[in-house]
């Protein structure tokens, strides 16, 4: 391993619901892939979801309230995943609530993280919402990763969450559009990826395509980073080899259906493309 | 016409259009929003620079933030009491 620091990306929205447990699962656990020492942190505090979405819930002893209140060591806390390699969980706990630590022991935990546990990645579950618990979240990022999807609603968030960044002196956040359809897209009944850029006025980092095999992984507690030929998948793949600084392009990422695979869709022969976990 | 032939063959609403200029108008809005001691700082400022040109009362300055369908203005509403004469 090289001695280059580790970099610190907080996944967040403002709104509820558009993906940020999934894509901190995922992104983490693409990133690990690269033979990278990956941590992801849950500072859903009271509602913590990010081990029942890897699979891990069984496995969690300490949390991460009992870190910064030094009731246990940070090692006893990080919880290994068994199938990802270098792939580490730090739970967030159920029983407490978000006002339980401050923005400052966020900090000093994620530097520790970084410099103690020598982790390449530390990827940080926002809480929905504005109050304490974004705020908490936020204070030992390097960089953040805005998550929308392409509604007016989620969008309109983002565009808040853009400006309290601002306001928190993070000036660069990256954008994933989640669940995008490009079958809507096409119909012109769903925002696509240069509209909603041409609005947030913000980078793009990737566009994940809606899957319906998003479900069939959490319902088994599964990354679907590892189910071969999974749309979603690939984007989240594409997105690692991003943050790696590979110059992988946007372009096609949701590769818009040719003639051939509509036709399949039209006489119901499409079946077996639909992918099962 | 073209365009609803193809939309009608495609079944689709062609909404987003419609979402797009709501989310662009509710934006408008959003980014203008103003905190009650912000405006207090500007009126304050705004004050201190016309006074040295006009007299004016502070108390009668009146400051607001107005929307209306698809614009947002500052408007700024400040009676002169008279000139200050001026020394350049």
């Amino acid at each position: 391993m090289d001695s280059m620091p580790g970099k610190s990306f907080v996944i967040t929205s403002g709104k509820g619901g558009v993906g940020k447990t999934t894509i901190t699962s995922n992104l983490g656990t693409a990133l690990s892939l690269h033979n990278k020492k990956v941590c992801v942190v849950d500072a859903d505090i009271g509602l913590r979801n990010l081990d029942v979405v890897m699979g891990l819930e069984n496995r969690v002893v300490f949390d991460l309230v009992q870190v910064i209140d030094g009731e246990c060591r940070l090692k006893q806390a990080l919880i290994k995943h068994k199938k990802a390699e270098g792939l580490f969980l730090l739970p967030a706990s159920q029983t407490r609530n978000k006002e339980a630590i401050k923005p400052e022991q966020m900090k000093d935990l994620i530097v520790r993280l970084k410099e103690e546990e020598e982790f390449d990645y530390v990827l940080v579950d926002c809480p929905a919402g504005i109050e304490h618990g974004f705020k908490n979240a936020i204070a030992g990022a390097d960089e953040a990763l805005i998550v929308t999807t392409p509604e007016v609603s989620a969008i309109r968030d983002a565009d808040r969450i853009i400006g309290l960044l601002q306001a928190a002196e993070m000036y660069d956040p990256k954008l994933i559009i989640n669940r995008l359809s490009m079958e809507m897209v096409r119909r012109k009944d769903m925002m696509d990826k240069e509209d909603i850029i041409d609005i947030l006025a913000i980078k793009l980092l990737g566009v994940i395509p809606e899957d319906e095999g998003i479900i069939v992984s959490t319902n088994v507690g599964e990354p679907i980073v590892f189910v071969d030929n999974s749309k979603s998948a690939a984007a989240f793949k594409r997105i690692a080899r991003r943050i790696e600084g590979e110059d992988v392009p946007i372009f096609g990422e949701v590769e818009q259906e040719g003639l051939i695979a509509r036709l399949k869709k039209l006489l119901g022969l499409d079946r077996k493309e639909q992918q099962n976990v | 016409m073209f365009e609803t032939v193809i939309r009608w063959l495609r079944g689709g609403h062609g909404s987003k259009d419609i979402g797009k200029s709501r989310l662009k108008l509710i934006l408008a809005y959003d980014r203008t929003e103003i905190s009650p001691e912000v405006l207090d700082a500007l009126k304050e400022d705004i004050f201190l620079t016309i006074s040295k040109y006009f007299d004016i009362k502070e108390d009668d300055v009146i400051m607001n933030i107005s929307k209306s369908d698809d614009t947002v203005a500052l408007m700024a509403n400040i009676p002169i009491l008279g000139m200050k004469k001026q020394t350049v």
